[in-house]
């Protein structure tokens, strides 16, 4: 209980001790990013030129850009949402607007749940047994979207779910006492209001896929190409499996040390500014709404 | 008595034909859930001609190329669970510490910026933090404290708790802002002092919420696969010290998968090391869910 044994001066001391020590763990974390993130600006600006983000890398990577890896992060992650957008939002149309409670919902919940927390290197897994395997895809863009589609395909379904839930009851039962029936009121009044905060999660997701590396290591990266994808069967080299590449594999470590530096700084440009925009597409619908 | 009148007397066919679809979706997205599980037990279930669940789970001599191979998976579980320890021991202060900074003491402005850059924090791909770890912290670790490599446990460890706590700050604030303002004005009309509530009020209210988002940041470290991979050194052994390096399961699956041929028993035994890694997570998940539950109803 309250301890009684001290007076209120001692007591002071001591909360401002523990204020103190509070204060200092979390201002050093936030420092030590803030650093981090520095070092890795201030490193990766010496290696970025018009030259590194629009060629093709030269001489064993030490020389030449990035581009292939650009292309193909950016339609690993556009892929992967034209996978986890439809179904996801689907799924959470009849979650929160059609599902009643029962075994089947408590199910789908618990499974789309359970989705959510598996590792991202077992959805590789997954994605080489069935999207490069069974179904014979190979290593491609396509294997790469699809597996990458049902990674974020939790992440979607839920930030969907949020929204269509916090559009309120009056909107559902204002449209139905008009006569309308269920899929009107879903369509022209419940998704009008609800979709923004649909598409912000959805852009969460998408800066989630592009940043990803585990999944697409066996599906759908090859370590250089020198032309663009011809067809969804194509490999594609991607940001960061080239960091990973680059850092860990081959001779020539130290000296594309330059290259692997801007390629981080690509990639956390790519996935921090797609999240930037979600936040702060989030922040302006929260000020704007007007229910 | 009258017959009642039908709720939903006649279904148009668009509205049938929309409730059929939507109800596809949430089918398909459940059968993606179980596709995952029956695949990973399928091919994981190959691996029990060539040895058994006992000398799988609890032999430590895992030298997959060999012939004949030996599949002991006791050092990568061991390996996994380290890294993960130390994540915890490093993220849990930190990140609840943080998360109190934000909450109670951090004032509306510094609030509003901070709390955003602690979730953008959190999207930072985990393929550039294990490059930090490969090129800054293995380094510095090698050169002040004189050992062999720098890339082990306290490396990984310390690599993954930057990665859990902007998780469990973020989670955490969200639980500590749900806290009542009433019960925590009564703790100041009482004469507590501003520590004296968050310690004794504010932070069992929020025990729930706080414990969840432990376990999550947690189960976030155990399923992180590039860091471990880059930075815990690599070598399929019991560790004896911080300083010694491991192969956590998910490194070992990333690291040999490409070589391996379908179908072999090897990629049936990457597919039992999956299967674990399944199961642990799972396990983390439902440990966050019954905690949950547990401090509401206490």
């Amino acid at each position: 209980m309250f301890p009684f044994g001290f007076t209120l001066r001692e007591r002071e001391i001591r909360g401002a001790l523990a204020l103190t020590i509070i204060r200092a763990l979390g201002l050093g974390f936030l420092g030590l990013m803030a650093a981090l993130v520095a070092y890795l600006v201030w490193r990766g600006l010496g290696a970025i030129s018009w030259e590194f983000l629009s060629q093709y890398p030269r001489e064993s990577m030490t020389a030449g850009g990035i581009w292939p890896a650009i292309v193909g992060t950016l339609w690993l992650a556009v892929g992967s949402m034209a996978v986890a957008i439809p179904l996801g939002f689907g799924t959470a149309i009849y979650l929160a607007e059609y599902a009643r409670p029962g075994p089947l919902l408590t199910v789908i919940r618990l499974g789309v749940n359970n989705l959510a927390g598996v590792p991202s290197v077992v959805f590789g897994l997954f994605g080489l047994a069935i999207f490069v395997g069974f179904f014979g895809f190979g290593r491609s863009l396509l294997s790469g979207c699809l597996t990458l589609g049902v990674l974020t395909l939790p992440t979607v379904t839920a930030a969907a779910e949020e929204a269509l839930r916090q559009t309120p009851a009056s909107f559902r039962e204002a449209a139905l006492a008009l006569g309308a029936n269920r899929w009107q009121a879903i369509r022209q009044v419940i998704l009008p209001a609800a979709l923004p905060g649909m598409l912000t999660g959805a852009i969460l997701a998408l800066g989630r896929a592009a940043g990803e590396t585990a999944p697409i290591i066996f599906t759908a990266s090859a370590a250089l190409t020198l032309a663009p994808p011809e067809s969804m069967f194509s490999e594609v080299m991607a940001l960061p499996t080239h960091i990973f590449n680059l850092a860990t594999n081959g001779t020539r470590i130290a000296a594309t040390r330059p290259q692997q530096f801007g390629t981080c700084l690509a990639l956390l440009t790519l996935v921090l500014g797609l999240s930037l925009v979600a936040l702060i597409l989030r922040a302006r619908l929260r000020k704007g709404r007007k229910w | 008595m009258a017959q009642a009148i039908p709720l939903e007397p006649k279904l148009s066919p668009s509205e049938k034909g929309a409730r059929f679809f939507f109800l596809a979706c949430a089918v398909v997205a459940l059968g993606q859930m179980l596709l995952i599980m029956l695949f990973l037990f399928k091919e994981a279930g190959g691996l029990l001609g060539s040895v058994s669940l006992g000398d799988f789970l609890f032999s430590s001599q895992w030298y997959p190329t060999y012939d004949p191979p030996e599949f002991g998976a006791l050092a990568l579980i061991v390996g996994s669970l380290a890294v993960t320890a130390l994540a915890t021991a490093l993220a849990t202060p930190v990140g609840l510490g943080l998360a109190v900074y934000l909450s109670c003491l951090a004032g509306g402005i510094t609030r509003e910026w901070v709390k955003p850059a602690v979730e953008l924090m959190a999207g930072v791909p985990s393929v550039v933090l294990g490059f930090v770890g490969l090129v800054v912290v293995a380094p510095f670790l090698q050169n002040t404290l004189d050992l062999p490599t720098g890339l082990n446990i306290l490396n990984a460890g310390f690599i993954l708790a930057l990665m859990a706590v902007p998780t469990i700050a973020s989670l955490g604030e969200d639980a500590l802002a749900a806290v009542p303002r009433e019960i925590q004005d009564a703790s100041y009309a009482l004469g507590a002092t501003r520590w004296e509530t968050i310690w004794r009020v504010t932070l069992p209210a929020a025990m729930s919420g706080l414990s969840t988002a432990v376990i999550l940041g947690l189960g976030r470290a155990l399923g992180e696969t590039l860091v471990v991979l880059m930075v815990a050194g690599g070598a399929a052994q019991i560790p004896h010290s911080l300083f010694d390096s491991v192969r956590p399961l998910t490194a070992t699956l990333a690291a040999e998968m490409g070589e391996t041929a379908i179908g072999g028993p090897h990629y049936h035994a990457l597919f039992a090391l999956g299967l674990v890694l399944f199961f642990l997570t799972l396990a983390f998940n439902l440990l966050a869910y019954w905690l949950g539950r547990r401090w509401r109803r206490g």
